[in-house]
């Protein structure tokens, strides 16, 4: 088994989710008797990398690579595959590969498991993914032939990432014919009255299960009475009930106060990476099988609306 | 502009999901049937510049029977046109081999933008966007929050990244947008618009009419089921009383949040 691991750069450093997919792919190789070789399009992570233990690091250059651009990093991978032929290619499942590991899928026309929480040897490697919204989950294997596998955050602890040294090799690739028909601008941040969630103590966060904008107000009342901070899941920003600063998770912001009291809210992957951290993790939902109730210290399986009002009067009263 | 714009029928995230004896599907009477949340989105994005700039808004879906229903909604809130793609034969297929079901079947229409909700809210490959990109040989976006048509063959597209940050990229029509929930407020079908369905067309589409010869899926699934429990949760129960008065002392004593 001849595994590829491509690793992401951020600012000239590792992509967190990338290391988790090397790790990943460490174990893959482990249990399957194969080899790793890591792959990146730049130098700084190639020398970080020589450092873990994989057969060997690969090193593609060029210009076009510096920022990602997916139909450079498309044509460099395409290049790649065919000189190296590795029966996988990983993936971490970043929102950067989610913008290019699919169409490379259809450009090797070769299979993309995407998303994978995890893996297993059965009689074959078996690849777990999480569905409908982390309710169930599901196993997959691929018939033949090679494939690409990309895997969700927190799906492997990088705290045992074996350490090595491997060499540096150079991989040339051909970028002349690319199409500049993508072209993206500078990345930015939206200038807006920032809440900095980060520094509360207590947050009281609420999902969908809200149900409408006027209840918000029972859940700020709520946070108020708890000296803490009000923030939401995805929905409740999307609906404009509170501001996108307030946004818990991939997409927004990532907390760990002493106490994160959750309302309504069903912990999908996406929320869960902003929160999982807290120090004191409640919930309260109604549906006693919502994925959050697997990451949460202290859970009620009850409704909101009936047990929010009565948390409020006793905290006042004490 | 000619957009086409991918719904998919899901259940309903307050469906209780129940497993059926095969271990591989769901018992499907207790499941509410929607319309995917970002598809909401794209939809109403592809109705938004139809409204500006003019053109033809078609909506596609593929699905059992019952997904029929995506596309009347769809025709309801004011997409002209349906193509309705449906056949046993696809019912196993991977994502690769469904993108060249869809692939092959709007290849003919030319489309200046095809819009897709980034991640569908039941399997969630988050993948077929940008397969058709690929297979129709168009540039793409995904994680999109908003758009702006440049000229005739350019549209700018804002991308959501990690961590509250954002890009605008430039892409060269055709198109592939995969777009990110939030992007705009989802209009609701008006009772002219529902009227309105009977008048408008749904193609339908079999496996006779795919032109593709790789239809055979790659990726088996071989079980579906519920995630083992591997934390201890310490529940808390009682009447809303009692686990108010329970979750006060707790707040006070064990995480130390109040006096
Ligand atoms: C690329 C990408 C990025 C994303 N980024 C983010 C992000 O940054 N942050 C984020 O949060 N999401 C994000 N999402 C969305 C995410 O996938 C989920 O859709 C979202 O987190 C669901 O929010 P929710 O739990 O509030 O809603 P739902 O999943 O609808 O859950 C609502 C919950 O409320 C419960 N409930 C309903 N009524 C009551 C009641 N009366 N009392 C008690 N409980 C009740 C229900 O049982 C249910 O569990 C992202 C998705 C994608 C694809």
């Amino acid at each position: 088994m001849k595994i590829l691991v491509y690793i992401q750069q951020d600012e000239g450093k590792i992509n967190s989710v990338s290391l988790e997919a090397l790790k990943g792919s460490q174990e893959i190789a482990a249990q399957t008797g194969g080899t790793v070789s890591a792959l990146s399009f730049n130098s700084d992570i190639t020398s970080q990398l020589a450092g873990y233990n994989v057969s060997e690091v690969l090193l593609a250059e060029d210009d076009n690579l510096n920022i990602f651009n997916p139909l450079f990093y498309l044509k460099a991978m395409e290049d790649i595959a065919k000189a190296e032929s590795p029966d996988i290619i990983v993936f971490g499942h970043s929102y950067e590969a989610r913008d290019w590991a699919p169409r490379l899928s259809a450009r090797l026309d070769i299979p993309l498991i995407s998303d994978c929480i995890g893996f297993k040897m059965e009689d074959k490697l078996t690849f777990i993914r999480s569905i409908y919204q982390g309710k169930l989950n599901s196993d997959s294997v691929v018939n033949k032939g090679a494939f690409i596998v990309s895997f969700q955050s927190g799906a492997f602890r990088v705290d045992g990432l074996q350490s090595g040294s491997a060499e540096i090799r150079n991989v040339t690739v051909d970028l002349s014919g690319v199409s500049d028909s993508i072209s993206p601008e500078e990345k930015f941040q939206e200038a807006e009255q920032a809440v900095d969630l980060t520094q509360a103590d207590v947050i009281v966060s609420v999902g969908r299960g809200i149900g409408k904008e006027e209840n918000i107000e029972m859940a700020r009342e709520l946070s108020k009475t708890l000296g803490g901070e009000i923030a939401a899941s995805r929905p409740v920003v999307d609906a404009g009930w509170l501001e996108s600063s307030r946004q818990v998770g991939s997409s927004g912001q990532t907390v760990s106060p002493k106490l994160y009291l959750a309302l309504g809210i069903s912990g999908a992957i996406q929320h869960v990476v902003g929160m999982k951290g807290s120090k004191n993790i409640v919930v309260i939902n109604k549906d006693a099988n919502a994925p959050l109730f697997e990451i949460a210290d202290y859970g009620v399986v009850g409704d909101i609306f009936e047990i929010v009002p009565k948390l409020i009067s006793v905290i006042q009263g004490s | 502009m000619k957009i086409c714009v991918l719904i998919k029928q899901v259940p309903d995230k307050d469906s209780s999901l129940t497993i059926a004896d095969d271990h591989l599907t769901l018992v499907e009477n207790n499941i509410t049937w929607v319309s995917n949340e970002s598809d909401n989105y794209a939809l109403e994005e592809a109705l938004l510049l139809k409204e500006k700039h003019g053109g033809e808004v078609i909506a596609c879906t593929l699905g059992k029977d019952s997904a029929r229903q995506v596309l009347k909604d769809a025709l309801a809130k004011g997409a002209d046109r349906g193509i309705f793609i449906s056949d046993s034969s696809f019912d196993n297929l991977d994502v690769l081999s469904l993108g060249k079901v869809i692939a092959s079947t709007l290849e003919k229409e030319n489309f200046d933008i095809i819009m897709s909700g980034l991640q569908s809210d039941d399997q969630g490959n988050s993948q077929l966007g940008l397969i058709l990109a690929e297979l129709l040989n168009m540039s793409h976006g995904s994680l999109v929050m908003g758009t702006e048509i440049i000229d005739d063959s350019t549209i700018r597209v804002k991308k959501e990244l990690e961590g509250g940050w954002f890009q605008w990229t430039k892409l060269s029509l055709p198109a592939s947008i995969s777009i990110q929930s939030g992007i705009n407020s989802p209009r609701y079908a008006t009772l002219k618009g529902i009227m309105m369905v009977k008048k408008k067309t749904v193609d339908d589409v079999t496996a006779s009419d795919i032109s593709s010869d790789a239809l055979e899926s790659n990726v088996t699934i071989n079980k579906i089921y519920v995630p083992d429990k591997t934390k201890e949760t310490q529940f808390i129960e009682g009447s809303p009383e009692e686990i108010s008065e329970k979750l006060v002392e707790l707040f006070k004593n064990d995480i130390k949040v109040l006096n």
